[in-house]
């Protein structure tokens, strides 16, 4: 076994719930500076008071060097607040982490571009903000600029730059930190679909050299794919560690117990102050809610939410996943041609989608709601919020509907049209 | 670039109170530090038409109106010196310093998305916004420079304390920058104070009026106020026309010193929660 790259003690980080510090005045603060000006902030090491909420409880594991660890968990489920402590942006409440060897984080891609600088003055800055050193940049510029295919507008400033364009930039000055840990928390969903293979890619050869990742994501392919070994956080604590594979079945299966159907109070939907994802839901062609949905027959996929502010770039979808974690399809509303879409109403909007029948194989699928800003950043990226079965009876074949009904391989089951040629 | 065998061992845990600046790691980031320093230059007047012209601009209207209002109107005396010289001495400094105070004060909050996604030692962050005010002083310098030949005043040997005073200065701003930018994470009401408190600073400092308005045995008071002593001695250091008020010099030197250790401390103290409570 190679050496221990990091080590993570009993990790605990407890947030104070509500507004920051709810009933703290300046002047109370500056009462208690004088008072006791050596004694340790309340929210570090003392008994935390009951209107907390633990962001992570007692995590303890190991990582080896070279290993690739895939993290996931739902929405607060301490994903999150587990890499900013190693990155050392936040402080645990307790527990302590041991890491050997330089350490890069990329929470978020493109925290520090300036907006009125160029493109290469971008590069400079946030490479420096990531933590390469100028000589480290400047080797490696060319090849920055090549990855981002954007030779021609490295003078411009970014401001005019599209926001694929934006991202790329910020991607391919990330993907150039050669640092020997790395964490990593959901930054390949960027750019278009063809970039986003691109970094994907990338992603294989940081993990083909070697490299220590921590990686965070909703992508259950991607977790797949990249990482040998995964890690299932619920509530701040590890609920299960080990191979990827298992363990994203693992988490998939424990988030739905077969619904059809969830419904969000609108204080605490999910979402921001703009949008807000309400309810989503699986129909039966009578606007039944199924949760056993025969192949035969079209279903529909209605989202429910509230918009106060009308966006053009907001795309509102979701992924269907099967219960591995293989994404099957992700439907926007934008997919289209764009006199077809559906216009967004300031209040509430109830849009459906009808996926047709004759496509899906018989199983268990997912559903995951994403409401999102065209190739910038989500407002809702929920992991496998529904759970339904696909019944397979849409054979017309005799073969097909008695030999194949319940074993037929494949994701998917269309049946294709066969002809005779001479 | 470092080809140590050993790996650095990095140790997360949760440190109580009082942590002591870590200088080592700020001198491993100094090159961020310099491209956070670069960007605020280069930002800061792009999409202008006058752009750098700003930096001359500011004080020299400023001491053209108060040379008008207080030097022709209210006759405040000027230790014998051409009022229009006399103010911009002033001026001069003190632009700088109300520049960089009010930078840095908010340049914690202006960079909110760095602190919660990216580590780096926070103390760049009010640091570059106070180094890269000096830009601005540099520039309005050569008016200064201008205006000794104009009024055909030539510094003495005084004028190598200007350095140590520029020095002073920057450590003044640095150690009130850090106290408010720290408490601006935290109290957004400090955002609105500043202004505010600028404003009655320039007020209790010796720009419009020289120090020797106060009777004597008062003006340590006046000196309290870091920009008090420094200011005196700046235009003392500069314009040759009164010799250097030692005392009153070290009396700001040691409230810059308390301001600084004390704005270090108390952000070093909460340095670790602004990503948290940002």
């Amino acid at each position: 076994m190679s050496e221990l790259a990091l080590k993570v003690e009993n990790l605990s980080k407890c947030y104070r719930l509500g507004e920051r510090e709810p009933y703290r005045t300046l002047r109370e603060s500056l009462a208690r500076m004088f008072s006791a000006p050596f004694a340790s902030r309340p929210n570090s090491s003392q008994a935390p008071a009951a209107d907390t909420v633990w962001a992570l409880r007692e995590v303890s594991f190991e990582v080896h060097q070279g290993e690739v660890i895939g993290i996931i968990g739902r929405n607060g489920a301490g994903k999150s607040t587990l890499l900013k402590i190693l990155a050392k942006i936040t402080e645990p409440t307790s527990g302590r982490a041991e890491i050997r060897g330089r350490i890069g984080s990329l929470l978020e891609i493109g925290t520090g571009f300036h907006p009125e600088l160029t493109g290469r003055e971008n590069i400079f800055l946030y490479g420096a903000i990531l933590g390469m050193s100028r000589a480290e940049i400047r080797r490696k510029f060319d090849e920055i600029v090549a990855f981002a295919e954007l030779e021609k507008f490295m003078d411009t400033p970014v401001k005019r730059y599209s926001s694929g364009m934006y991202m790329r930039l910020a991607f391919a000055v990330a993907a150039h930190l050669e640092t020997e840990i790395l964490l990593i928390d959901e930054v390949l969903a960027v750019g278009d679909g063809q970039f986003q293979k691109k970094c994907l890619a990338k992603m294989g050869d940081v993990v083909q050299a070697g490299r220590t990742i921590l990686f965070v994501s909703h992508n259950m392919q991607a977790i797949q794919s990249l990482c040998k070994s995964a890690l299932h956080l619920n509530a701040g604590t590890i609920t299960a560690m080990g191979d990827s594979r298992s363990i994203v079945s693992g988490y998939l299966a424990s988030l739905s117990s077969m619904r059809s159907e969830k419904t969000w109070p609108p204080q605490s939907a999910p979402g921001n102050d703009e949008i807000r994802l309400l309810q989503i839901r699986v129909l039966d062609e009578n606007g039944r809610d199924c949760n056993i949905c025969p192949s035969s027959k079209d279903f529909y996929v209605e989202i429910r939410f509230l918009a106060n502010t009308i966006y053009p770039a907001l795309c509102v979808g979701f992924d269907l996943v099967t219960a591995e974690g293989t994404v099957v399809a992700r439907s926007y509303q934008t997919d289209p041609a764009p006199e077809e879409w559906p216009q967004t109403q300031i209040g509430e909007n109830r849009w459906q989608c009808r996926v047709p029948k004759g496509l899906l194989n018989a199983g268990l699928y997912y559903l995951s709601p994403k409401i999102g800003m065209h190739n910038l950043y989500w407002i809702v990226d929920l992991d496998a919020i529904l759970q339904f079965e696909i019944i397979l009876d849409h054979g017309v074949s005799p073969f097909w509907n008695v030999l194949n009904e319940k074993n037929r391989p494949g994701v998917i089951a269309p049946i294709f049209n066969w002809k005779e040629v001479r | 670039m470092q080809t140590s065998i050993e790996p650095t061992i990095t140790i997360i845990k949760p440190k109580p109170g009082w942590v002591p600046i870590h200088f080592s790691e700020l001198w491993s980031y100094r090159e961020l530090l310099y491209f956070l320093v670069v960007r605020d230059l280069k930002v800061r007047y792009k999409q202008t038409v006058l752009g750098g012209l700003w930096a001359i601009i500011q004080p020299l209207f400023t001491m053209l109106v108060f040379t008008f209002f207080f030097g022709k109107l209210a006759k405040i005396p000027s230790d014998g010196i051409p009022y229009p010289i006399f103010v911009y001495a002033g001026l001069l400094p003190w632009t700088y310093f109300s520049n960089a105070l009010s930078n840095s004060g908010n340049s914690l909050v202006g960079n909110a998305n760095l602190i919660a996604k990216v580590y780096f030692p926070r103390l760049l962050i009010p640091g570059s916004a106070v180094l890269s005010a000096l830009m601005d002083f540099a520039v309005s310098f050569l008016v200064l420079a201008g205006l000794l030949i104009y009024y055909r005043i030539a510094p003495g040997p005084e004028m190598a304390l200007v350095p140590v005073l520029i020095l002073l200065t920057v450590f003044c701003a640095l150690g009130v920058g850090l106290w408010l930018s720290a408490l601006n994470a935290q109290y957004r009401d400090i955002r609105y104070a500043i202004p505010f408190l600028i404003q009655i600073w320039l007020f209790v400092s010796p720009v419009i009026y020289p120090i020797s308005l106060v009777a004597p045995k008062w003006q340590w008071l006046l000196a309290l106020n870091p920009m008090g002593g420094i200011i005196t001695a700046f235009r003392a250091a500069l314009l040759g026309h009164q010799p250097i008020d030692w005392f009153l010099l070290h009396i700001s030197a040691l409230t810059t010193l308390f301001f600084l250790g004390s704005g270090l401390f108390y952000f070093r103290r909460t340095e670790k929660t602004f990503a948290d409570i940002i």
